[in-house]
């Protein structure tokens, strides 16, 4: 039984570590099938999820509603921004693509620590947001209380404190009066879901084994948790049964195809980039405002190559990439578990042994096991129109 | 005459410094095949892509169907109907046949109906002109020949009632190219009108109603087909009179130089190239390998020159042999006299972003007259360099220029250049003429000639039969991996065509 917990804890640890790889990782996706390598996704991740928890512990300490969805539309803004300067480099001035990539890494990593203590004084920390600023796991408890709570009459409808400025009070009610709509469709079905899952659990609770799956492993995260697996077939589909994902695909392994075909090249590869950009945001804000409780420095810890080194793993296809992903996540997984721990026949292994793990398995994956991966075919290359 | 279909009027187009087209007027009647002919770098490629709206010209109107039009993306030219093929094909080679032709004319934003309505139409398509292609079959999996079918495909999708063909058969077979006219034919009778583009005087003989002669830049002629002559069509691209075929006296062979037997040569994937051929080049003779590209001539060339291992065979140079089995260093075989011109120049005889002078010494850099102690010799390169420019007329004569802005046939000067300057005892040649222009065809011809006169062994494999047909002494055919005749020089087209096709064996197992 002891076993069986632990194996339950690694899984359900491998899933919350996998969710900022697999955003980076789909992330990458977008934008390398269209011919643009991006070596840039930590830097983004990073900018996002300085920028993510900055806005929502500023929108916290004013006592504005949905700080995390805010901290969300930061972080998205911030990491777009950052993909379209790779993409004005690399797109429109044909700049050389890694070391573009490699220049907004450095960027956000040094300014990130910079603005953060210039404006928090904390270290290069942004304040610890409270968990109701926070994107939180989806429990039972969660489920119950929102199936009691809810009505069809808007819901959590803030009050307004006493002496608050006309400006915070204007900025809610345009929040109100924009997401209105949004709440009540997606609070409609949230809320059948929720009385869909709820019966589940009535259900499997009896089940040993399969509650404990169902718990643990189905329910537990984040909504962005959630929106990072449900992209998985998202951008399946895009890619493969859209007109979208075909131009995309045709941009990356010839361009030419595609401006003789009378599609604008540059336009083609800015819009791989704007989702690059949306992705990697969700993955900064996932790090920053769902799983930890603000911004650290360098808390991206090398995730966004990870991710990169995934997206060669999965041979740039996106139900591949989950797979590797949560392998990835799963090796990393079992490192914060088993460290420090005595192995038999070995004794005690240094910590910075088991942290490299995974990258040392990475190698070794990525030296032999995969077998060729061909990238797309135009990657890194800038398209000029041939004379 | 007829309704024109295009008008150009007083197109002129600048890149830099260089006036790739001045002041050009061209008239093409409708449902006719029309040829433009000219030298690489006579615009003509630069014209048909301002005709489709990849760039823009300086100054000139385009008329199509009588009308005044600009062009200003392939988009406006798909818009009245101009399709073009072009000669390095616009596909995406893991796409396949059907997403490569709807890709930019989906109509909807998903892809399911798109491919439906594509299906249906390729099929009508493919009843109205014979242009049959498995619509869910992999580009990259498709022979060439049909790759440039699903590009035309790609244009009638479009609804292209005129269609520009940019070196078409450049890459093609003898019999596909014939396909290919069939094809083009059929299209003129349902009424389409064409533009082929190429420097092949015998296709524009064979297919076209009119043809147009470039030269640098300008519109030096237009003639109808059937009242000019090849050498007129000649003269008229190079500007002075040309040699179309080569002026020889007999051969006088002298002792083997290179003794090949039982060669056998697999491919990467393991796939037999090279069947146990056998033969022998003498000095001071051509020995020609005929035979449709693919057949193993390539394996057999680089297995000769040490960039390949051979799994069994025998090859003697002057009579020594040579570890074919092995990695031989195609270093030690220059030492011993035997030079290679390779069959593709871009990827394995050149650089192209070394200057001129360095391409000249590459594989002999290490030779004496070109060091000084541990480096390189830079005046006495220069000096060679020039002297090579000097007399294969390179041009633009500068040893300083970058490979990549010499034509394709100066670099294939320079290739040549370097390897025979070294006075090589066997010289082995790969498609020496291919993508080079008729006039410095002529000049190469004529420096193979001398080669042969001045007592080397020659051994020249090309897949243009005139070629092997005008310098040969004598001729073998590769067929399948294996020699399956060898023919003097009198042999005729025919008779060739027809070992080249493998009919001969077929008939002689039976």
């Amino acid at each position: 039984m002891e076993a069986w917990t632990a194996l339950i804890q690694i899984l359900d640890a491998t899933i919350r570590v996998s969710v900022p790889l697999l955003l980076a990782c789909l992330a990458g996706l977008y934008s390398e099938r269209a011919g643009v390598f991006d070596i840039g996704l930590e830097g983004k991740m990073l900018a996002g999820a300085f920028v993510g928890a900055a806005a929502a512990a500023t929108a916290a300490s004013a006592a504005f509603p949905g700080a995390a969805w805010l901290g969300l539309c930061a972080a998205i803004m911030i990491s777009v921004f950052l993909a379209l300067v790779h993409g004005f480099a690399s797109i429109t001035n044909r700049g050389n693509q890694i070391v573009s990539g490699v220049a907004i890494n450095f960027i956000a990593a040094g300014s990130t620590i910079i603005l953060g203590q210039a404006w928090f004084r904390q270290g290069g920390r942004t304040p610890a947001l409270s968990a109701d600023h926070r994107f939180n796991a989806i429990e039972i408890g969660t489920l119950r209380s929102y199936v009691d709570s809810f009505t069809l009459a808007f819901p959590g409808f803030p009050a307004g404190a006493a002496g608050e400025s006309s400006f915070v009070w204007l900025a809610r009610g345009i929040w109100v009066v924009v997401a209105y709509p949004f709440q009540l469709l997606f609070g409609t079905l949230g809320y059948l879901l929720a009385w869909v899952l709820l019966g589940v659990d009535a259900v499997v609770q009896y089940i040993p084994f399969v509650s404990d799956v169902f718990r643990e492993l189905i329910l537990g995260h984040s909504l962005l948790a959630y929106f990072a697996f449900t992209m998985v077939p998202f951008t399946w589909w895009v890619l493969y049964r859209t007109r979208f994902g075909l131009r995309l695909r045709a941009v990356g392994e010839n361009p030419g195809a595609v401006d003789t075909a009378g599609i604008s090249v540059p336009w083609l590869r800015y819009r791989a980039v704007i989702c690059t950009g949306l992705l990697t945001g969700v993955a900064g804000t996932y790090l920053a405002v769902s799983q930890n409780a603000g911004f650290v420095k360098d808390m991206t810890a090398g995730k966004g190559f990870i991710a990169l080194a995934a997206l060669i793993f999965a041979k740039w296809k996106p139900v591949p990439a989950m797979f590797a992903c949560l392998l990835f996540g799963f090796l990393e997984a079992l490192s914060i578990r088993y460290q420090g721990l005595a192995w038999p026949g070995i004794g005690r292994v240094p910590v910075q042994f088991i942290n490299a793990l995974p990258f040392i398995l990475t190698v070794i994956l990525l030296a032999g096991f995969i077998g060729k991966a061909i990238p797309p075919r135009a990657g890194g290359v800038p398209y000029v129109k041939e004379r | 005459m007829a309704e024109a279909a295009i008008e150009l009027i007083g197109i002129d187009k600048s890149f830099g410094p260089v006036r790739a087209n001045r002041d050009i007027h061209l008239e093409v009647p409708r449902g006719t095949i029309h040829g433009i002919i000219g030298e690489n770098g006579a615009g003509k490629s630069t014209l048909m892509s301002i005709l489709y709206g990849f760039y823009q010209a300086d100054s000139g109107e385009i008329k199509v169907g009588g009308k005044p039009t600009a062009i200003k993306s392939p988009n406006d030219a798909i818009a009245v109907g101009i399709g073009m093929v072009h000669q390095h094909f616009m596909l995406v080679e893991n796409f396949t046949v059907i997403e490569n032709v709807i890709l930019g004319a989906e109509g909807e934003a998903l892809l399911n109906t798109s491919i439906a309505k594509a299906r249906s139409e390729l099929h009508r398509l493919e009843k109205e002109y014979g242009l049959e292609v498995d619509p869910d079959a992999v580009i990259e999996e498709l022979p060439v020949g049909l790759q440039q079918r699903v590009e035309i495909l790609k244009a009638l999708y479009r609804g292209a009632e005129i269609l520009i063909l940019d070196e078409p058969t450049g890459v093609l077979t003898p019999a596909e190219a014939d396909h290919l006219f069939r094809i083009l034919r059929q299209l003129k009778e349902q009424g389409k009108t064409i533009v082929l583009i190429t420097h092949k005087l015998r296709e524009i003989m064979a297919i076209t109603d009119n043809v147009s002669v470039m030269r640098q830049g300008t519109m030096v002629a237009t003639r109808a087909t059937a009242r000019t002559t090849v050498e007129e069509l000649a003269e008229l691209m190079v500007g002075r009179r040309v040699l179309l075929r080569v002026e020889k006296g007999p051969a006088r062979p002298g002792d083997v130089k290179l003794d090949v037997s039982g060669l056998t040569v697999k491919d990467s994937r393991g796939v037999t190239m090279v069947d146990g051929v056998s033969f022998n080049v003498r000095a001071g003779e051509i020995v020609g390998i005929a035979g449709v590209a693919g057949n193993g001539q390539s394996e057999l060339l680089e297995a000769i020159s040490g960039i390949r291992k051979a799994v069994a065979g025998k090859v003697l140079l002057d009579g020594s042999p040579v570890d074919v089995s092995g990695l031989t260093d195609p270093g030690d075989l220059r030492d011993r006299g035997l030079a290679h011109v390779p069959e593709d120049r871009h990827h394995v005889g050149l650089v192209l972003p070394f200057e001129e002078n360095e391409n000249s010494i590459l594989g002999y850099h290490d030779e004496d007259q070109y060091v000084n102690g541990p480096f390189l010799d830079i005046p006495a390169i220069l000096k060679s360099a020039e002297s090579q420019i000097e007399k294969y007329d390179i041009r633009p004569p500068n040893p300083r220029l970058k490979t990549a802005n010499f034509s394709g046939g100066n670099q294939q000067k320079i290739v040549l250049a370097r390897e025979m300057e070294q006075d090589p005892g066997v010289l082995i040649v790969g498609q020496p003429t291919r993508g080079v222009d008729v006039g410095a065809i002529e000049f190469i011809h004529k420096r193979l000639i001398a080669m042969r006169d001045a007592g080397k062994a020659v051994l020249l494999v090309s897949v243009e039969l005139d070629e092997i047909r005008s310098l040969s002494d004598r001729i073998l055919v590769m067929f399948a991996g294996r020699v399956v005749g060898e023919r003097g020089p009198d042999a005729t087209e025919g008779e060739l065509g027809l070992l080249m096709a493998g009919v001969e064996e077929k008939e002689a197992a039976e």
